[in-house]
């Protein structure tokens, strides 16, 4: 994936070290290697790297971790702006499960997982 | 948790009661008995006739009061205070010994005396959760099902944006995993322990995968391309005399040329060859395309199409191309939705400003040429 940046300076991760008690779930959950294990502390060493899953901050155990997640789709933040985000959800929700059996977001498993998060 | 559950008061002597380990039972009921000498059944007195419940080559637990009939076979009633035996494996597994075995058999126990409507309390088969749940249950009827929570879920690591690892395990007791992003690494996962190199724990997005993706993008054209096309002839044909067919069609062709190639730039090419095309926002990298398809298209017509022709055109396949390669940031793993909203705050006033444009120069195009 390094191949692929997208824009620097706007992820919405936050962390705080200082919280940290070192179990790594967040180095194993990230899909895109935004932490690193080090002397028993979890390093941001990607800050731009990350995509905003929220798979890090849902699996931290001491909240050291906080981040907005979200589906990084055009055509959903449209469909947020014109019929609120609450709407959208639901609207996306029977979509995304159709996309899902279409077979459309299956290289890009983390939206697919996001479209699950979706539904919940 | 030990300490806070009542002195066993009666004597029953149940010297044979401190099994080690309980048989990995099916479905069949688990019963909390273990191996033994078959001649003495529960306790020191050989003379007591045997519970029509007992198992050959098994030794009831101390903690099994009896057994209750119910529809899915009988199930061990347990006691909810600790009896010698308990007390004695509480010790030894506190100082380690035995401690990793110390387990009891899963599935379906009872205090009291539970009917279906009872609650049913889900603990791990590890006896001193066991001993601690029981024991704080004195006077209350309610099923008991113990789970092996030795049992591992691997869950795919993508499904960590829904799921808690640390709730499942407190919530059933199963201890989560998470495999690696896909499930062609699982092997390979399993067989180094569970566990994943860095490169599975990342997702891909190949050219393949990528290529794999066009088609739906296309499919998704469907419909706006239905009320485009119309639209495009209508504006080609506007003129002078208000409407002409034939510019309608001699016109309307070079622009219906031009929607094909910003189709073709944005939801094909761009996809496509998305990290060797400048700029990261995939806005700029569908308008960089259509800027490039634009001027091709310009070249071919280069002696029927007037400059501002030319220019509305460039300006209308870069205004399109743009918006559907930013579109396709839904089908990639790597877009974050603060990023693509930033990037959507500019790129769609700037895509509209082009299309008006673009609309403009076109129909007045037609007004001035005749």
């Amino acid at each position: 994936m390094d191949n692929f940046r997208y824009l620097p300076g706007v992820s919405t991760l936050e962390y705080e070290e200082n919280l940290c008690v070192g179990c790594g779930s967040c180095e194993i959950v990230c899909p895109h290697g935004v932490f690193t294990m080090n002397a028993k502390k979890a390093r941001l060493v990607d800050k731009d790297g990350c995509m905003e899953c929220g798979a890090c901050a849902l699996n931290c155990p001491t909240a050291a971790i906080r981040v907005t997640p979200g589906v990084g789709c055009a055509a959903y933040i449209i469909s947020g702006w014109i019929h609120g985000k609450e709407n959208a959800r639901r609207i996306w929700a029977a979509r995304c499960r159709l996309w899902m059996d279409t077979g459309y977001t299956r290289p890009s498993c983390t939206s697919r997982a996001k479209c699950s998060k979706l539904r919940s | 948790m030990a300490s806070s559950c009542p002195e066993e008061k009666d004597n029953q002597p149940s010297p044979a009661c401190s099994c080690q380990e309980a048989p990995a039972a099916g479905l069949k009921p688990d019963f909390p008995v273990l191996s033994g000498d078959t001649a003495v059944c529960c306790g020191g007195q050989p003379a007591e006739p045997c519970s029509p419940y007992e198992k050959p080559g098994l030794r009831l637990w101390g903690f099994v009061e009896d057994f209750m009939d119910t529809p899915a076979g009988p199930v061990p009633r347990v006691r909810t205070h600790l009896i010698r035996a308990d007390r004695l494996g509480t010790v030894f597994a506190r100082v380690g010994i035995g401690r990793d075995s110390y387990r009891i058999a899963p599935g379906l126990h009872s205090v009291g005396a539970p009917d279906s409507e009872s609650p049913v309390m889900v603990t791990a088969n590890y006896k001193l959760s066991f001993d601690a749940l029981r024991c704080s249950l004195s006077g209350i009827s309610a099923w008991i099902l113990v789970v092996d929570t030795h049992r591992r879920l691997i869950l795919p690591q993508l499904s960590a944006t829904g799921v808690v690892a640390r709730q499942v395990k407190t919530m059933c007791g199963f201890e989560v995993v998470w495999g690696p992003v896909h499930a062609r690494h699982l092997k390979a996962f399993l067989d180094g322990g569970m566990k994943a190199t860095p490169a599975m724990r990342k997702v891909t997005f190949s050219f393949r995968e990528r290529v794999e993706l066009i088609p739906v993008e296309l499919n998704h054209m469907g419909k706006p391309t239905l009320y485009l096309l119309p639209a495009l002839f209508l504006l080609s044909g506007l003129g002078q005399g208000f409407f002409s067919v034939s510019a309608a069609v001699s016109r309307g062709v070079s622009a219906l040329l031009a929607y094909l190639l910003a189709v073709a730039t944005g939801a094909v090419i761009a996809p496509a060859l998305l990290p060797w095309l400048p700029g990261r926002a995939f806005a700029l990298k569908g308008a960089g395309l259509g800027a490039a398809a634009g001027a091709l298209l310009s070249a071919l017509f280069a002696g029927q199409l007037a400059r501002s022709e030319m220019l509305a055109l460039t300006l209308f396949i870069m205004a399109v191309s743009s918006y559907l390669a930013m579109n396709f940031t839904g089908s990639t793993p790597f877009t974050s939705p603060t990023g693509v909203e930033k990037e959507m705050r500019k790129a769609i006033p700037a895509q509209a400003a082009g299309a008006l444009t673009a609309v403009i120069l076109w129909v007045s195009t037609g007004f001035m040429g005749g």
